[in-house]
């Protein structure tokens, strides 16, 4: 596929908007970001999207790509579309602010609602000493790598039903928390998590898994934060 | 966002659960209809034969398949433990779509 070139569609404007048409020379080893990049360079310079690290690492790329949330730095136009179309628009469940961008601030927000981590530790103490082979650690370790990229808060339909839901980057962020043992608070973490539009709204349908692109697993932290809602609740505190 | 398997085991998980919801208390009321002594038996049991009753009752039967099978995927992803791979189970629900494609054979060869 590398002669020819792409039918490119890409979202122009706010919430309000229309599509721009554009057509890219197809080349080898070609991302959609590349594609992006070189109709703003070539065509459109007011364009607008984001991006940073361009190797998978900061999140803030995301976009969707046909009808499918992705990361297009790490999206290769090849395997998404054989055929040389390409419908770019910016993520789904958040406000659109201009072209390929959209607001943030809803996400963020709800990630920062969980709680930061706050230890017990203070300056003079020596380094905590984490164990790789504990079980609670190794709950952290398989979903700390998040990048932010509100890929599956895209993905998840009860976002869009439900806009007061945290989303599933929130919940698996309250989750690495939860199983932090340098975390001074652990229940205030549970606390949070079960916040109206907390875990339990979640139905465990899994998109957010079939769509982050770093593999993680957000249905299985929340699963893991239900039923930590479930002992505590047995042992008398708050479901 | 893309239609995947969970999404319309999903998808069948609800509309099951509503249609149980609609319709069991229609299977109910008939069930206790036919209570009330040997004439009331009599023309429940007519009820019970006619044509569309038994396509409901058959429509019920698969609904309480479908929805205990992805009911029970639901719980098997939140309870057990998650696999590296296929946590999300995914081929439970073609389990559970065969497991109703058995229970619906097997009612409607019952009864016809
Ligand atoms: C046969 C045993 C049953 C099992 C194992 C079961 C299991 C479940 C589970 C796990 C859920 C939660 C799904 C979610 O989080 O979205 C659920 C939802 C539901 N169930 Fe059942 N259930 C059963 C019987 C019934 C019956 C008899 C009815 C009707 C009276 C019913 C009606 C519903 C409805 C309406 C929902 C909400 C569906 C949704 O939100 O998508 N269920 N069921
Ligand atoms: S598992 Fe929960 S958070 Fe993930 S997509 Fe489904 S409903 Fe959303
Ligand atoms: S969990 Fe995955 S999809 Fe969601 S924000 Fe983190 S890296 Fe992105
Ligand atoms: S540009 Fe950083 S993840 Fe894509």
């Amino acid at each position: 596929m590398a002669e020819g070139t792409l039918e490119v569609r890409i979202w122009r404007g706010g919430d309000e908007g229309s599509f721009g048409a554009y057509a890219v020379p197809a080349r080898e080893n070609q991302t959609v970001l590349d594609v992006v990049t070189e109709v703003q360079r070539r065509f459109e310079p007011s364009l607008a999207y984001r991006f940073s690290c361009r190797v998978g690492v900061c999140g803030s790329c995301a976009m969707t790509i046909n009808g499918t949330p992705r990361w297009t730095c790490r999206t290769h136009v090849k395997r998404v579309a054989p055929e040389g179309r390409l419908t770019i628009e910016p993520l789904r469940n958040m406000k659109r602010v201009k072209d390929l961008a959209c607001d943030m601030d809803g996400f963020l927000d709800k990630w920062a609602s969980v709680g930061t981590f706050e230890g017990t530790a203070t300056r003079a103490d020596p380094p905590a000493a984490l164990d790789p082979a504990n079980p609670a650690r190794q709950e952290v370790d398989a979903a700390i790598q998040c990048i932010n990229c509100a890929v599956c808060y895209a993905a998840c339909d009860v976002v869009a039903w439900d806009p007061h839901y945290l989303g599933p980057a929130a919940l698996n962020r309250a989750w690495t928390l939860y199983n932090d043992a340098r975390v001074a608070d652990r229940g205030a973490v549970l606390e949070s998590a079960l916040q109206p539009g907390g875990c339990h709204t979640c139905h465990s349908h899994g998109a957010c898994t079939e769509h982050c692109p770093v593999g993680l697993s957000p249905t299985a932290s929340i699963a893991g934060l239900k039923r930590a809602s479930l002992l505590s609740m047995l042992k008398g505190g708050r479901a | 966002m893309r239609r995947g398997p969970g999404w319309w085991a999903a998808m069948g998980h609800r509309l099951s659960g509503l249609a149980l919801a609609a319709f069991l208390p229609l299977h109910f009321l008939m069930l206790g209809q036919a209570l009330g002594g040997a004439e009331a038996l009599e023309s429940s049991l007519k009820i019970a034969a006619l044509p569309l009753v038994k396509l409901a009752e058959f429509g019920l039967v698969v609904a309480l398949a479908v929805h205990l099978a992805f009911g029970l995927r639901v719980l098997a992803i939140e309870f057990l433990p998650w696999p590296a791979k296929d946590g999300l189970r995914l081929r439970l629900v073609y389990l559970g779509l065969a497991a109703t494609a058995l229970v619906g054979i097997a009612f409607a060869v019952s009864v016809a």
